[in-house]
């Protein structure tokens, strides 16, 4: 799968709360948590983004909070993907659990500036800069969360997995991630 | 530094890969007693799952689309109303009512309504939590139980539904990092100081995907509520656990409030392959800050330009624990807050409100001029009961000062222990004990 849009970009450390503050949180509808979307580091980010554009940051993308909300509030404003140099741990899950893509480049990250038109191919793990004419390759999904995401989320993959399971048998029949990673 | 044999199997184990290896569920065909590996992935059985007033809701949303009719088991699901209660809103209100439809509609036994508490520090208190257990919950601080040396660690709203649904989650097998405390605390100082000087050390992507494994000749002199404050901000170098080994302080903390649950727990072998040891000299360490807008941002107190607060946070599930009252209360007793500062006090759960009333601590925060509010996280996460407006300044026992964590992006938020806390709402400026109390 290609995605293609314009980098807005972002520094290290974007945490939840700026993604999206906690007094929005009282909804997790997507539509409606994408109106207050980054408004804590840049308030014109939910009216200028258009469906498809890239999220490109550095270290450590998604600190803070477990809140759902936050790849949701992403999603619902029509973000395409985000790369970043690094993600933290559970909106790295989340962001795979709901279906927003993300990929883990730290040359994407430092060779992008605003506006820049960026394309990722999913599958090859690689990220064009179409404006400056840069290819450079993701961090490999783990065979694991390739199987995840394929199966189109935690969702569907729970759903199967409930489906096979006669609830007697639950837990020790139950479908194993495969096995170690690289 | 880790250390493997030839075959690939390191000398010892870690407390994370043997609580992760004692719920592990076997794959199709796979030999019994088979090492776990740091950086595998696995799926393990869950002892408790937790979600919250702002993370439950989304879940059950996700429960239903799993196609799930039950949970797992009505005994290992908790449902804690703490964030947005007593609820300040409709949409709040209305997220508290389906807590309270899912807890009938699935006869669950551990649903805390309003009032009753922030999640962690309830769930010790309740005695839900023992040592070797695993944990996991729709909040980040969910790792705060690895006080109690239980592998707890926080994921979001879907994973969450899943695990509610099917008792299980999937896990990397995470490497340790070892951060080891020697020598003797400094008057006033805690845990606070101790966890934020550590993520000054370490960064707050320090031990992203790690656990963090607290330890040295310090800790067995480290009082449960300090343990709790440290693992509590593991999360905020980005780890998955923080984790102390059970000791006698451990035994007796769980003697008193879940004898039931008195386990002996897991210590990681000495020879246990570790990503990396860091060792602090506790000695060194003053009263720590945090200035804006990382918490890794930590200087001693006493370093500090002047700098001025409108307002005083004490307490969360940082700091909201007796203990951290007592400390607060002892520099306020017989002194007045300062007329500029709103300083607040949010007992960590209806428990602590009440012992905190028996002791007369409550009575010295009101007669300083400080406001007792209900157990909530409240203005932690600018949720309500103590939002800033644009340009002011908080200082918080509390766990994140991140852009507009606590209300307009334009605020800001300095983070400290009780003992800081109580001497700069006395103050009007970030200040120490030493400086109030003479």
């Amino acid at each position: 799968m290609i995605l293609q849009g314009r980098a807005f970009c972002f520094g290290d450390h974007i945490d939840t709360d700026v993604i999206i503050p906690a007094r929005y949180l009282t909804s997790f509808d997507p539509v409606k948590l994408a109106a207050f979307c980054m408004e804590g580091v840049d308030p014109t980010f939910a009216a200028s983004v258009q469906p498809g554009d890239f999220v490109v940051a550095g270290e450590n993308f998604g600190c803070g909070s477990s809140r759902e909300h936050a790849p949701l509030a992403l999603k619902g404003a029509g973000v395409g993907c985000v790369i970043a140099a690094s993600f933290a741990r559970i909106f790295h899950r989340n962001a795979i659990n709901v279906g927003l893509p993300i990929v883990v480049c730290p040359e994407a990250f430092s060779m992008s500036e605003p506006g820049d038109l960026l394309s990722v191919d999913l599958h090859a793990g690689t990220i064009e800069n179409r404006t400056r004419g840069g290819v450079y390759q993701a961090q490999r999904y783990p065979p694991f969360l390739l199987a995840l995401i394929e199966a189109g989320g935690l969702i569907p993959y729970t759903r199967s997995k409930l489906e096979s399971t006669p609830r007697s048998a639950r837990g020790d029949g139950s479908v194993r991630p495969a096995g170690k990673t690289s | 530094m880790r250390v493997y044999s030839p075959e690939g199997a390191s000398v010892g184990r870690t407390i994370s890969e043997k609580i992760l290896q004692a719920h592990l569920v076997p794959g199709a065909g796979e030999e019994e007693g088979r090492e776990l590996q740091p950086d595998e992935f696995v799926e393990v059985t869950v002892d408790l799952v937790l979600a919250n007033d702002v993370t439950a809701p989304p879940a059950f949303d996700s429960f239903r689309k799993i196609g799930a009719k039950n949970v797992f088991d009505r005994e290992k699901i908790v449902l804690v109303a703490d964030h947005f209660t007593p609820s300040k809103d409709i949409p709040a209100a209305e997220n508290c009512a389906k807590m309270r439809r899912f807890t009938r509609e699935q006869g669950l036994t551990n649903f805390y309504d309003a009032g009753c508490g922030i999640e962690h520090v309830l769930l010790p208190e309740e005695g839900l939590v023992a040592p070797g257990d695993i944990v996991i919950g729709a909040d980040s601080h969910t790792c705060t139980y690895g006080a109690l040396g239980a592998f707890s660690t926080g994921m979001g709203s879907t994973d969450i539904a899943s695990a509610m649904a099917t008792g299980t989650t999937w896990m990397r097998v995470p490497e340790t990092i070892r951060i080891e405390y020697s020598g003797d605390l400094q008057n006033w100082v805690g845990g606070k100081d101790l966890i934020l000087f550590t993520l000054r050390t370490i960064g707050v992507d320090g031990a992203t995907y790690k656990a963090i494994e607290f330890g040295g000749p310090l800790v067995s002199c480290l009082p449960m509520s300090d343990r709790f404050t440290m693992a509590n901000m593991a999360i905020e170098a980005g780890a998955k656990a923080g984790l102390f080994a059970v000791d006698s302080k451990t035994q007796s903390f769980l003697a008193s409030l879940a004898p039931a649950r008195l386990q002996t727990g897991y210590t990681s072998d000495p020879d246990a392959g570790v990503e990396r040891v860091v060792r602090i000299d506790a000695s060194k360490i003053d009263l720590q800050v945090a200035v804006p807008h990382l918490p890794s941002q930590a200087v001693p107190a006493e370093s500090l330009e002047p700098t001025s607060v409108d307002q005083v946070v004490i307490g969360s599930c940082t700091n909201g624990r007796l203990e951290d009252l007592r400390m607060a209360a002892k520099v306020l007793q017989g002194r007045r807050v300062s007329r500029d500062v709103r300083c607040l006090v949010f007992p960590g759960s209806r428990r602590i409100a009440l012992e905190a009333a028996r002791e007369g601590l409550s009575e010295t925060f009101l007669e300083a001029g400080a406001v007792i509010c209900p157990p909530t996280c409240g203005p932690c996460l600018g949720g309500h009961s103590g939002v800033l407006a644009s340009g002011e300044k908080a200082l918080a026992t509390t766990n994140r000062n991140f852009r507009g964590r606590m209300g307009d992006p334009k605020s800001e938020v300095y983070l400290s222990g009780p003992a800081v806390a109580a001497a700069t709402a006395i103050a009007g400026r970030i200040a120490t004990p030493r400086e109030v109390m003479g």
